[in-house]
C-alpha cells in the first residue's frame, strides 16, 4: 500500500512537529509514509470564504500531487472534510472533465489521522506513552463532516499513562471557523472564551484536537488569558513514547 | 403602535459585537437554547427507542421536496381545492401587494383593528406597520409577540421571539405598556411566569371577543384538500382563527404540501424538533369555511416575496424546506452569543443567513446589500444546523455556495484586499516550489502580524511561535528523517 | 398580466429542468405497544391534564365530579352523556355569542381519535363535539375519549380524519413556553383539561 502524508500547509508552515509526529507514528506502525513534496493546500480556505475560481488551480495541484497513492492521510480532519467533500464542487465549477473525474478518483481515499489508524491500520493502541491529564475537543469538520465518531478516544484511552478528562459541551464550536475567526473575531472570540472556560473547568494540562487550525485559535486564546493549558495535536501524543 | 423595524441595520459583524457586549442577553440566550436542545434532545433519543429518528428526518424532507419540485401544479392544485371550500385565493408577488390585499380586506369590513396568529410571514411583509399606515391596528396576541410589541422591539427567535428578554424585564415592560393599549396589567404584578401569563390572557381576552378580522399565517397548506394548517401553544391561534367573522391567511408559496397524509412525518417532526415537545398543546386544521363554524368569510394569500429566486437557486432551494422550527437556532454557537438581532431580519440564526440572501438576493446594492452580503459569513460552518435540521437542510453547504454568489457579485469591480489576497494564494498554492519560498519568510510574516497586522486575530489571540524550518524543509533536510 | 401569473411563472422557470415525482421515503412507524390505552393515558397526563379512566357506566358521574359545583357549564347538541344543568350551544336554533361563551367555567364534548404516543386528542367537531369555538373559550375542557377511539400513533389517526372538516388537535392544556422558556399551563385556551377515558366493556 503506497501511503502519502498530506501534512496541510498551516502544519507545514507552522507545526512542523505535528506533520513528523505522523511519520514516526506511522513507521512505528510499518507504514512507508511518503511525502510528495509538490503538495500544497487543500484549497478549503479559497473555498469556505467563496473563492471557488481561485480554489481551481489548488485542487487541480492537489490531485496531481496525490494521484497514484492508495491512502492519503492528513493530521486534520478539516483539511480531508475539504478533500472528500468540497473538492467535488470545485471541479464541477472549473467545468474541467478530466479535473473532475481525478477528483472523485483522489477524494475518496483522503482519511483523517484517526481514520487512518483505526478502519484502514485497524489499531487503537498504538503503543504510545504520554503521563499528563488530558481533555479533547472534537473539532467540528472531523465531527460532523467526516463524522469520525470516538475513533480519536479510543486511540487515547489506549495511551498509557494519559488521563482523559471529560470536557463539558466538547461538541460545541470553538469559533475558529478559518476566515470567520477574523471576519467575525468578536464572535468567534466569544465562542473561544467559553471553550477554554470549560478546558481550564477540567484541570487537564493539555488540550488535545486533530486540527491545529483550532488548536492555534484555541491556544492563542489559552496564552493570552495565562491559563496553563497548553495544546497538543493528537498525532503528537499518539507518537509518544516512553 | 408600531415596533421596530429591521430596515437600516448593520452587516453582522457590527450588529453582532453590540449583542456580544450585552451581558444580559448573553446569560439569557445561554440559559434559553441549553434548555430547549437539551428538551429536544430527550425527545429524539425517545423516538430512537421505538422508531428512528433519522428516517423520520428522511420522510419529513422528502414530503416537502416532492411538493416543491412539482410547486406549480400544486400551488394550482391549493387554489382549486380552496376555492371549492368556500374560500376566495389572493396571489401577492411581493410585500407590498399582501399588505396591500390584507388592508383592503379589513377595510371592506369597516374595522380598524385586527387580531393575529403569531406568523413569519407577516412579520417578513411588515404587515403590522402596512396596516398602522392605514389606521388599522394589528394585535399580536401569541404572548412573546406580544412582549415584543408592546416593547417597540424586536423579535429575536423564530419560536420564542422575546428570547432575548427575561421574566423581569417582561414585567416592566407589561407594567408600563399594556394600559396603553387596552386592559393594564394588575398593579400587583410579580415576575412570575404564570403571573405574567395570567396578565396576558386578561390583556388579550378583551380583543379576541370583539375581532372582527382574524390574521394568520400557515405552518402548512395541503394542495390536495385546500387545508391550512396552524400548529401553536397557548390557543391564541384557535381564537384568531375561530372567533372573527373573517379570517385572512397570508401563506408563503414554499408551505405547500401534497396530500392530508403528508402531515404525519411534519408533525412528528415539527414540536419535537421546535419546542422539545411530543405535540404542541393545539393544532388547527381548516379547509375553507366550515358552516356553522368559525368565520364565515376565509381569505388566503398567495405569497412569493423573493420565493421563486430561492427555488430557482439549484443548492440554496432545499431552504424552502423548512418549516420553522428554529432547531437550528437552539444549537447554534454564533446565534446563542449574538443572538437573533444581529442578522437584521425575522429570520435569524443559520436559516436566517441563508434563506435572506436566497429571498433578497446577494451582490446589492449600499448598507442593505452589504448586510445581505455578510449573512452567509456569520457562521463558523460548524455544521451543528444540519444536524439538527428535521427536513436536512444542509445548511453549511448552502451557506458556501451563497459565500461563492457574494464573491463572485463582487468580481469585476475594484478588488477588495481580500480578494487580491486570495488570488495571490491560489498562485503560490498552485506550486509547491513557490510556497516553499514564501515559507521561508514564516517567521518574519509572523514577527509583523505580531506587530502591526493581523490586529483582529491579534487583538485577543497570541500567534504561536514561529518553527525553526518549515516540514517541508526539514523532509528535504534529513530525508524524511530517515538521515 | 396578473400576479397569479406572474408566480406561476417564475415557479416553472425556476424548476425548469428539475423532475417532479420526488420517491417519497416512507416514514417509520413506531414499535408495536403493549398497552396503547394506557400509554396514551400516561401521556395525556404527562402533559399536566387530568386523565380519568372509567367504566362505561360510570362516564355521567365521572363528568359531574369533573366540574365544580356551580359552575356554568355548556354542551354541544349529541353529547354521548347527559350533563344536568348544562345549557347546550345551538339549541332552539341559536348559537351563542363570543361574550355568552365566556360567561361559561366549562365545556363538556366527546372526541374523534386518541393518539397514544404523543398524547393528542383529536376533535372533528361533529356531533359530541360542537363548534371550535366551545371548547376553546371556557377555562375547563372535560373530554371523554372511548378507549376503542385511540390509535397508537399519529400515522394511524391522519386516515380516520375528513379533510373537509376543521379540526383541533389537543395535547394537555393551552401552554407557553415563551418566559425564559418556562413551561406554564394556560393562556388563553382551557387551562385546565380533563380526559375521562372510558375503557372498554
Amino acid at each position: 500500500m503506497r501511503v502519502a502524508l498530506m501534512v496541510t500547509c498551516i502544519n507545514d508552515a507552522l507545526y512542523p512537529g505535528t506533520g513528523q509526529a505522523v511519520v514516526s507514528l506511522l513507521r512505528r506502525l510499518g507504514v512507508d509514509v511518503e511525502f510528495p513534496e509538490s503538495q500544497t493546500c487543500c484549497a478549503q480556505p479559497m473555498v469556505n470564504t467563496g473563492y471557488l475560481d481561485e480554489a481551481v488551480p489548488v485542487v487541480r495541484n492537489f490531485v496531481d500531487a496525490f494521484a497514484g497513492y492508495d491512502a492519503v492521510v492528513t493530521p486534520s480532519g478539516s483539511c480531508a472534510g475539504c478533500a472528500r467533500h468540497q473538492h467535488s464542487i470545485v471541479a464541477r465549477r472549473s467545468g474541467d472533465a478530466t479535473l473532475q473525474s481525478a477528483v472523485a478518483e483522489t477524494s475518496p481515499k483522503v482519511y483523517e489521522l484517526s481514520e487512518f489508524l483505526v478502519d484502514v491500520l485497524g489499531v487503537t493502541d498504538v503503543g504510545a506513552y504520554y503521563p499528563h491529564t488530558v481533555a479533547y475537543h472534537p473539532t467540528c469538520h472531523s465531527l460532523r463532516m467526516l463524522g469520525v465518531g470516538d475513533r480519536p478516544l479510543r486511540l487515547l484511552e489506549q495511551v498509557r499513562g494519559l488521563t482523559l478528562v471529560e470536557l463539558e459541551g466538547a461538541d460545541q464550536c470553538c469559533g475558529f471557523g478559518g476566515t470567520f475567526a477574523v471576519k467575525n473575531a468578536d464572535t468567534s472570540v466569544a465562542m473561544g472564551s467559553d471553550k477554554t472556560r470549560r478546558v481550564r473547568d477540567t484541570g487537564a494540562e493539555v488540550l488535545v484536537a486533530g486540527d491545529n487550525s483550532c488548536l492555534t485559535h484555541l491556544g492563542g486564546l489559552l496564552t493570552r488569558e495565562r491559563a496553563g493549558v497548553r495544546t497538543v495535536h493528537l498525532a503528537e501524543i499518539l507518537a509518544a513514547t516512553e | 403602535m408600531s415596533g421596530g423595524t429591521f430596515v437600516g441595520m448593520p452587516a453582522f459583524p457590527t450588529a453582532a459585537r453590540e449583542a456580544l457586549g450585552n451581558a444580559q442577553l448573553r446569560h439569557n440566550l445561554a440559559h434559553a437554547t441549553g434548555t430547549i436542545r437539551a428538551k429536544r434532545q430527550r425527545l429524539v433519543d425517545e423516538v430512537n427507542e421505538v422508531s428512528d429518528w433519522e428516517e423520520l428526518r428522511l420522510a419529513g424532507a422528502g414530503v416537502k421536496e416532492a411538493a416543491l419540485r412539482d410547486l406549480g401544479t400544486q400551488l394550482e392544485l391549493l387554489e382549486a381545492s380552496l376555492t371549492a371550500n368556500g374560500a376566495t385565493v389572493h396571489w401577492a408577488n411581493d410585500a407590498a401587494e399582501a399588505n396591500a390585499i390584507v388592508a383592503s380586506i379589513a377595510k371592506a369590513h369597516g374595522v380598524d383593528e385586527v387580531v393575529k396568529v403569531k406568523s413569519m410571514v407577516t412579520q417578513e411583509i411588515g404587515l403590522n406597520e402596512a396596516l398602522e399606515a392605514e389606521g388599522i391596528a394589528a394585535w399580536e396576541t401569541d404572548l412573546a409577540e406580544l412582549i415584543v410589541q408592546l416593547g417597540h422591539d424586536l423579535p429575536s427567535h423564530i419560536l420564542v421571539p422575546a428570547i432575548h428578554r427575561n421574566r423581569s424585564e417582561i414585567r416592566d415592560i407589561f407594567l408600563a405598556e399594556m394600559g396603553q393599549v387596552g386592559r393594564p396589567a394588575p398593579d400587583d404584578l410579580t415576575d412570575e411566569p404564570a403571573v405574567l401569563a395570567a396578565a396576558a390572557r386578561a390583556h388579550l381576552r378583551e380583543k379576541f371577543l370583539r375581532a372582527k378580522v382574524g390574521v394568520s399565517g400557515a405552518n402548512f397548506a395541503i394542495a390536495e384538500t385546500g387545508t391550512l394548517v396552524v400548529v401553536e401553544s397557548e390557543g391564541n391561534g384557535r381564537m384568531c382563527l375561530t372567533l372573527p367573522e373573517v379570517l385572512v391567511s397570508v401563506v408563503g408559496i414554499e408551505k405547500v404540501v401534497s396530500t392530508f397524509a403528508d402531515l404525519d412525518p411534519l408533525l412528528r417532526l415539527l414540536p419535537r424538533s421546535s419546542t422539545g415537545e411530543r405535540m404542541n398543546p393545539y393544532t388547527s386544521t381548516w379547509s375553507g369555511v366550515t358552516p356553522g363554524d368559525g368565520p364565515q368569510e376565509v381569505h388566503v394569500v398567495l405569497l412569493d416575496n423573493g420565493r421563486t429566486n430561492a427555488l430557482a437557486d439549484e443548492v440554496g432551494r432545499q431552504a424552502l424546506r423548512c418549516i420553522r422550527c428554529s432547531a437550528c437556532l437552539n444549537v447554534c454557537p454564533v446565534y446563542e452569543r449574538t443572538g437573533g438581532h444581529a442578522y437584521g431580519s425575522v429570520y435569524p440564526g443559520p436559516i436566517g443567513a441563508i434563506l435572506n440572501p436566497l429571498l433578497k438576493g446577494v451582490g446589492g446594492p449600499g448598507p442593505e446589500g452589504e448586510q445581505v452580503d455578510s449573512l452567509p459569513y456569520a457562521s463558523s460552518l460548524c455544521g451543528a444546523c444540519f444536524e439538527v435540521c428535521p427536513v436536512l437542510i444542509d445548511i453549511p453547504s448552502v451557506l458556501v455556495d451563497l459565500r461563492a454568489q457574494v464573491v463572485d457579485a463582487h468580481r469585476g469591480g475594484v478588488p477588495k484586499v481580500e480578494a487580491l489576497a486570495f488570488k495571490g494564494a491560489a498562485v503560490a498554492l498552485s506550486d509547491s516550489r513557490k510556497l516553499a519560498f514564501g515559507e521561508r519568510f514564516t517567521r518574519l510574516g509572523l514577527r509583523v502580524a505580531r506587530r502591526f497586522g493581523a490586529a483582529k486575530w491579534t487583538s485577543t489571540r497570541d500567534l504561536p511561535p514561529a518553527p525553526p524550518e518549515s516540514f517541508r524543509a526539514w523532509w528535504k533536510r534529513t530525508d524524511g528523517g530517515r538521515s | 398580466m396578473s400576479a397569479r401569473d406572474d408566480i406561476l411563472g417564475r415557479v416553472r422557470k425556476a424548476l425548469d429542468g428539475v423532475e417532479a415525482g420526488y420517491a417519497v421515503p416512507v416514514a417509520p412507524r413506531i414499535a408495536p405497544l403493549a398497552d396503547v390505552v394506557g400509554h396514551f393515558a400516561e401521556r395525556v397526563a404527562d402533559y399536566r391534564a387530568v386523565v380519568v379512566r372509567c367504566a362505561p357506566d360510570e362516564v355521567a358521574v365521572r363528568v359531574a365530579a369533573a366540574l365544580p359545583d356551580g359552575a356554568r357549564v355548556v354542551v354541544p347538541a349529541g353529547l354521548s352523556v347527559e350533563v344536568p344543568g348544562a345549557d347546550e350551544d345551538g339549541a332552539d336554533g341559536r348559537v351563542l355569542t363570543a361574550y355568552e361563551l365566556d360567561a361559561y367555567d366549562a365545556v363538556v364534548t366527546d372526541a374523534r381519535v386518541g393518539v397514544a404516543e404523543t398524547g393528542t386528542i383529536i376533535l372533528d367537531h361533529g356531533p359530541g363535539q360542537g363548534r371550535r369555538a366551545i371548547s376553546l373559550v371556557p377555562d375547563l375542557h372535560v373530554c371523554i375519549v372511548r378507549a376503542d377511539q385511540v390509535v397508537p400513533d399519529v400515522p394511524d389517526a391522519l386516515p380516520l380524519l375528513d379533510p373537509s372538516r376543521a379540526h383541533t388537535w389537543i395535547s394537555g392544556p393551552s401552554a407557553t413556553s415563551d418566559i425564559e422558556l418556562d413551561r406554564v399551563e394556560g393562556v388563553h385556551g382551557p387551562r385546565t383539561l380533563v380526559l375521562v377515558l372510558v375503557e372498554k366493556e
